[in-house]
């Protein structure tokens, strides 16, 4: 065989694995979620199905499996249908670039822990990707032909624009100091607690805040405002369909999680020198470890989506354009503007 | 101009307008919360046990002679769901009346207690049953045979009865 699809066939298995990975990491959440919550207002949260209640994900996607799956007539049938699946393909698709440790090298050979880290326009990649995740929020919206689905898909596309741009421009102070748009290269940077969050504390906060605008996560959750729009832009959607939306906010907020970990909290980095482990770089057991404090850093951050969501109360929608316009936007500016001329200085 | 601040706007000082030492309170007492003793009561396993002054199912009073009821009607006439059905008839005991048929439709009942509290001869009291279970609309209509409930085990309604009715 030839060397390109030997490359198709890893990149094959390799999207596999972290498919698998994610599916079993919105499962975990969906899973934390109902505990955290029942936790905070005092109630136990599922405990039935399976010890401490640890199956009930699998029960409700089994639940959704059955639903019938419902189209209403009036309704765009082909966006109807093809909007899950623009959410849900768009939520996987962003982990092509995420490196989940560093480079091992195995008889001289190098194997990357992700599908292609190395790519040197990450960043702008996943950007680009989940902006087009707004497109599958918005077709749902419109396509249902539903006046409070159309609401919440404007509202999704409306937030999503505003604070996309805070969120660009906080990433523009990163980029600044690392000097390429790798993701790779930014946790590189960023050894030996050199984490972006010291460097950019206001950028982190700009950045976390559109996150969860992004993701569609409380306190920022408005296209789909239970008590105003019915369930917003999922209003008519029923089984699996309705499935594949939920199943994609988890993975989006896993993404935005990951994002964060990356760009501010080291990544991979592991919070102490590797020595004192007594771990070689570039060898199985180094890679295994950076992998583990990736994945701790990710479920603290999913736990903090989370935590917040149950504290804090939703945003009304002039409140949510005013704080994306009038005060992210500006304070994004301004931190760029400080970045570049601290850098120039000290160049 | 002696116009008082008092937009919500207004009335925050500077940390609060920032809004994030605000929220990292919020957080804190959320957190706090999640350490608390639980409310959830563990339903089939752990049972709620009601006082007198609950009321549960409506049944009549069995004494060891037979059941209190005299079969007047009242509370078939007074029930606002018309959920009781009686039918009387006639008998050798010294209270002359007895009810031949007794039925309360359980899907009709709103558990409001008129029955008990129009009833003379405090025949019928709200039992403290509460988990009343049925699978079809006839299994709903309660007769005598489930209706009579030995006064041993309502005492505490009767003691409620006599104290507050």
């Amino acid at each position: 065989m030839n060397e390109i699809s030997w490359i198709l066939i890893e990149a094959g298995v390799k999207a596999l694995i972290i498919i698998g990975m994610m599916l079993l990491v919105a499962a975990a959440s969906v899973y934390v979620e109902r505990k955290v919550s029942a936790f905070i207002q005092l109630r136990i949260g599922p405990n039935r199905v399976g010890p401490f209640g640890l199956l009930q994900p699998f029960a409700d996607v089994f639940k959704l499996f059955l639903k019938e799956d419902i189209i209403p007539a009036a309704a765009d049938r082909w966006f109807h249908r093809i909007a899950p699946v623009i959410s849900l393909g768009v939520a996987f698709a962003v982990y092509a670039v995420i490196p989940f440790a560093d480079y091992i090298v195995i008889d001289d050979k190098i194997i990357q822990f992700g599908i292609a880290p190395d790519v040197n326009i990450g960043i702008l990649f996943i950007l680009a990707l989940t902006s087009v995740g707004v497109y599958g929020i918005t077709l749902a919206g419109w396509s249902s032909n539903n006046k409070y689905s159309l609401l919440g898909g404007l509202r999704s596309s409306a937030q999503m624009i505003s604070y996309e741009l805070s969120m660009g421009l906080a990433l523009v102070s990163v980029i600044l100091i690392t000097g390429s748009l790798s993701l790779t290269d930014i946790v590189r940077d960023q050894a030996g607690w050199r984490w972006n969050i010291f460097i950019q504390p206001l950028g982190f906060i700009i950045f976390l805040v559109s996150s969860f605008a992004e993701t569609n996560r409380a306190p920022f959750d408005l296209p789909e405002a239970e008590p105003e729009l019915v369930g917003g832009f999922n209003t008519e959607y029923s089984g699996m369909k309705f499935g594949m939306f939920f199943l994609a906010e988890y993975a989006n907020m896993a993404t935005a999680s990951a994002l964060i970990a990356m760009l501010y909290l080291g990544g991979w980095q592991l919070p102490f020198p590797p020595e004192w482990l007594g771990l070689q770089p570039h060898t199985l057991a180094m890679a295994l470890a950076q992998f583990a404090f990736l994945v701790i850093k990710v479920a603290v951050l999913i736990f903090f989506f989370i935590w917040v969501r149950w504290s804090i109360p939703r945003f009304r929608y002039d409140q949510l354009m005013n704080l994306g316009w009038k005060v992210l936007l500006p304070l994004a500016i301004v931190n760029i503007l400080i970045t570049a001329v601290v850098l120039y200085i000290l160049k | 101009m002696n116009r008082r601040k008092n937009s919500e706007a207004e009335r925050l000082n500077f940390w609060e307008k920032l809004y994030i030492p605000e929220i990292a309170k919020g957080l804190g007492l959320t957190f706090s919360y999640m350490f608390r003793p639980k409310f959830t009561r563990q339903y089939p396993e752990e049972r709620f046990e009601p006082t007198g002054s609950y009321r549960g199912r409506p049944v009549l009073v069995l004494e060891e002679d037979g059941e209190r009821c005299v079969a007047c009607g009242l509370c078939s006439r007074v029930c606002p769901a018309l959920a009781i059905e009686v039918q009387a008839a006639e008998t050798e005991k010294e209270k002359e009346r007895y009810p031949e048929k007794f039925e309360i439709n359980m899907l009709r009942c709103i558990f409001c207690g008129f029955c008990e509290e129009v009833c003379p001869e405090e025949a019928i009291v709200m039992s403290k049953d509460y988990d009343l279970v049925f699978e079809t609309k006839k299994d709903a209509i309660y007769g005598k045979d489930k209706l009579l409930v030995p006064i041993a085990e309502l005492q505490d309604r009767l003691e409620f009865l006599r104290q507050y009715k």
